[in-house]
C-alpha cells in the first residue's frame, strides 16, 4: 500500500509540474486566433485551423459557433479576430471586409428512374408542404411522393428553407435524414423520393454510379461548375469577415484559407472551392 | 466479521472501485442536468410533453413521440427476438448434433459481432426497398423493429444458451432416469431452472435495443410524429441526439440533453421494473 501511495503521488506531481510548464509556455509564446460565427463554416474553419497550426507552431486557432449574425457582431466588436458568415454582407454591414473562402450549393435530387426532369419553385414548395402528394400532379407516375428532409440545425436545411421562404414547421416530410450520404442512399433506394443535398456530394455520388439525378433550378443545371461561377440560384458564399484590413496572423490565416492549399479540406466538407 | 490485514486492504480497494463505478452513473446524470439546465430554466418541463411538435430551432420541444418510438421499437424487437432466440438456443443445446451445434454457435457469435452500422446499411439498401414495395416509403417503425430484432437476436440466443448450459447435469440425468421425453425435459426442467438467466439475457437485449442508434437512425425515417401504424416513420430518442447534436447550438443543444435525460429515466424505470419482478427459484 505504501509503495502504491508513493507511485500515485509521483504521478500526480509529474502531471502537475508538466501542466504548470505548459501554461507558462502558453503565456510566453502562443498567439491565439479566435474565429466565431456560422456553424456551417465552423467545421471547415477548424480543419483549416489544424492545418494552419501545423505550419505555424506558435498559433492556436480557436473556432466557436453561434451563427452568422454572431460572427458579424463579434468581428465588428473585436471579440473575435475573424467572423464567419455563411451569407453575403448586408447593406448595413459594409463597414466590414469580406473574404469568400468557399461556396455552398444545394441540389434537389430525384431517383434516376423518375420520369420528372424539372420542377419549378412553386411545385417544390407544394411538394414539401404536402399540397402535392402524388407524382402524377407534376407529370410523373401515379405514385405517392416520399418527401426527404434534413434534421434541424443542418446548414443544407437552412439554405433550402431560406431560398424557398419556408419555415421548418411548414415542411411535411416522410423521411428525415442526417448527412448527405444518407440522403443520397435514401433517394437512390426509393424511386418516388425527392430530397436535397449538397451539390458537391450529389455530383460526386452521381458520378460514382448512384441512381440519382440532380434537378436543374430555374433552368440552371445543378453542378459544381455552376455553383463556382455563381449562376446556380440555390447557393451561398461562405465568408470570413474582419473589421478593417486584417494584419499579422489573421492576414496569414485568411490568405491560407483562400489558397488552393485547402481545396481538399473544402471538398471533403462538400463545399465548392472558389475559382483562383 | 474477522478480516485479515490483506483482506481489509482488498475490501478497501474493491469498495473504492465499486464506489467509483456508482459515482460515474451519478456524474453522468449530473452532467446531463447541467448541460440541459439552460433550457430547463426558461422552458417549463411540461412543455416537453404539451408542445405542438419538435422544432427546437423555433422553440418547440415535444419529446413524447420519440419516447413512444423508443418504447415501441424496443418492445417489438424483444417480442420477436425472445422466441427466436430461445428456439435457437434450444436447438443448439438439445437437438442439433454436437458438430452442427458448435458451428451454429460460432455463427451466432459472429452475428453478435457485426457492427450496428452494417445492419443499418443493409437495412437501408435491402430491407427498406422491400418494405417500401409493401407500403411506401419503407422507412418505418417496422423496419426499425426488424433491424433491431436481428441485432439483439444473438444476444438473446447466446445468453439463453449459456443459461441452459449452466443447468446442473444432475437435473438432466434425473429427468432422463425418470424417462421424460426430450420436450418434457426442456419444458419441465431445463427452462424453469434457467429462468433467471433467460430473464437476464432478455433485459440485456432490451438495453441494447434502447441504446441502439445508428441502425435505427438509418431505417426508421426519423420523422417526429406519434406513430399510428407500424408503417409510420418514427424517430427514437437516441436517433434524435445523433441526428442533431453535431449542428445544435444554445437551447437546441440543451434540449437534446433533455432527450438524454428522458432516455436515462426510461432505462432507470425499466431496470426498476425488472428489479420488482418476483424471482421464483425452482429446484434450489
Amino acid at each position: 500500500m505504501k509503495k502504491l501511495g508513493i507511485v500515485v503521488t509521483l504521478i500526480v506531481l509529474t502531471g502537475a509540474v508538466w501542466g504548470l510548464l505548459r501554461i507558462q509556455s502558453n503565456e510566453t509564446k502562443i498567439e491565439k486566433l479566435v474565429l466565431t460565427g456560422s456553424s456551417t463554416i465552423a467545421p471547415l474553419a477548424a480543419e483549416i485551423g489544424k492545418r494552419f497550426e501545423s505550419f505555424h507552431s506558435n498559433v492556436r486557432v480557436d473556432v466557436q459557433t453561434g451563427g452568422s449574425s454572431r460572427g458579424i457582431s463579434d468581428a465588428r466588436a473585436g471579440l473575435a479576430n475573424i467572423g464567419m458568415a455563411s451569407r453575403g454582407l448586408k447593406e448595413d454591414e459594409k463597414d466590414l471586409l469580406n473574404f469568400t473562402i468557399a461556396l455552398d450549393g444545394v441540389s434537389i435530387i430525384l431517383n434516376k428512374s423518375n420520369p420528372v426532369n424539372a420542377l419549378d419553385k412553386q411545385q417544390i414548395i407544394d411538394i414539401y408542404t404536402g399540397k402535392i402528394a402524388n407524382w402524377k400532379e407534376v407529370g410523373g407516375n401515379d405514385a405517392a411522393i416520399t418527401v426527404v428532409s434534413k434534421a434541424e440545425g443542418r446548414s443544407t436545411l437552412e439554405l433550402f428553407l431560406h431560398y424557398f421562404s419556408l419555415k421548418n414547421t411548414d415542411i411535411k416530410p416522410q423521411v428525415i435524414i442526417g448527412d448527405n450520404q444518407q440522403g443520397i442512399k435514401t433517394v437512390a433506394g426509393n424511386p418516388d423520393a425527392i430530397g436535397y443535398v449538397s451539390v458537391g456530394a450529389a455530383e460526386y455520388e452521381a458520378g460514382q454510379g448512384a441512381v440519382i439525378k440532380l434537378l436543374p433550378l430555374a433552368g440552371i443545371a445543378a453542378s459544381v461548375e455552376n455553383v463556382r461561377n455563381r449562376s446556380f440560384p440555390l447557393s451561398r458564399p461562405l465568408n470570413l469577415v474582419t473589421r478593417g484590413e486584417p494584419g499579422g496572423v489573421a492576414r496569414q490565416f485568411i490568405d491560407f484559407a483562400s489558397s488552393p492549399q485547402v481545396n481538399d479540406l473544402i471538398e471533403a466538407q462538400f463545399f465548392v472551392p472558389v475559382a483562383h | 466479521m474477522f478480516l485479515l490485514r490483506t483482506d481489509r486492504q482488498l475490501a478497501f480497494l474493491l469498495g473504492s472501485c465499486a464506489l467509483l463505478s456508482a459515482a460515474i452513473v451519478l456524474l453522468i446524470l449530473l452532467f446531463l442536468v447541467k448541460e440541459s439546465w439552460p433550457v430547463l430554466q426558461h422552458v417549463a418541463l411540461m412543455r416537453f410533453v404539451t408542445d405542438a411538435s419538435w422544432h427546437p430551432v423555433q422553440g418547440l420541444y415535444k419529446l413524447t413521440p420519440m419516447l413512444s418510438a423508443t418504447l415501441y421499437s424496443t418492445l417489438g424487437a424483444i417480442l420477436l427476438a425472445t422466441p427466436l432466440g430461445i428456439a435457437s438456443a434450444l436447438f443448439s443445446r438439445y437437438y442439433a448434433p454436437p458438430f452442427l451445434a458448435g458451428c451454429y454457435r460460432r455463427l451466432v457469435e459472429l452475428l453478435a459481432g457485426v457492427p450496428s452500422v452494417v445492419y443499418g446499411f443493409w437495412g437501408l439498401t435491402t430491407l427498406v426497398p422491400l418494405i417500401g414495395r409493401l407500403h411506401p416509403p419503407g422507412v418505418s417503425l417496422l423496419t426499425g423493429i426488424l433491424v433491431l430484432t436481428l441485432m439483439i437476436l444473438p444476444t438473446v440466443a447466446l445468453t439463453v444458451d449459456a443459461a441452459l448450459a449452466a443447468v446442473p447435469v444432475a437435473y438432466v440425468r434425473s429427468a432422463a432416469a425418470l424417462g421424460l421425453s426430450r420436450w418434457s425435459l426442456i419444458s419441465g426442467v431445463a427452462l424453469p431452472a434457467a429462468r433467471s438467466g433467460i430473464t437476464a439475457g432478455i433485459l440485456l437485449a432490451a438495453g441494447r435495443a434502447i441504446g441502439e442508434t445508428m441502425a435505427v437512425l438509418m431505417v426508421a425515417g426519423n420523422v417526429v410524429e406519434q406513430p399510428h401504424s407500424i408503417f409510420d416513420s418514427v424517430r427514437t430518442l437516441t436517433a434524435n441526439i445523433a441526428l442533431e447534436v453535431a449542428y445544435a447550438t444554445g437551447d437546441h443543444r440543451a434540449a437534446l440533453f433533455v432527450s438524454g435525460i428522458a432516455l436515462m429515466t426510461l432505462v432507470l424505470v425499466l431496470v426498476g421494473i425488472a428489479e420488482c419482478f418476483p424471482r421464483k427459484r425452482y429446484y434450489d
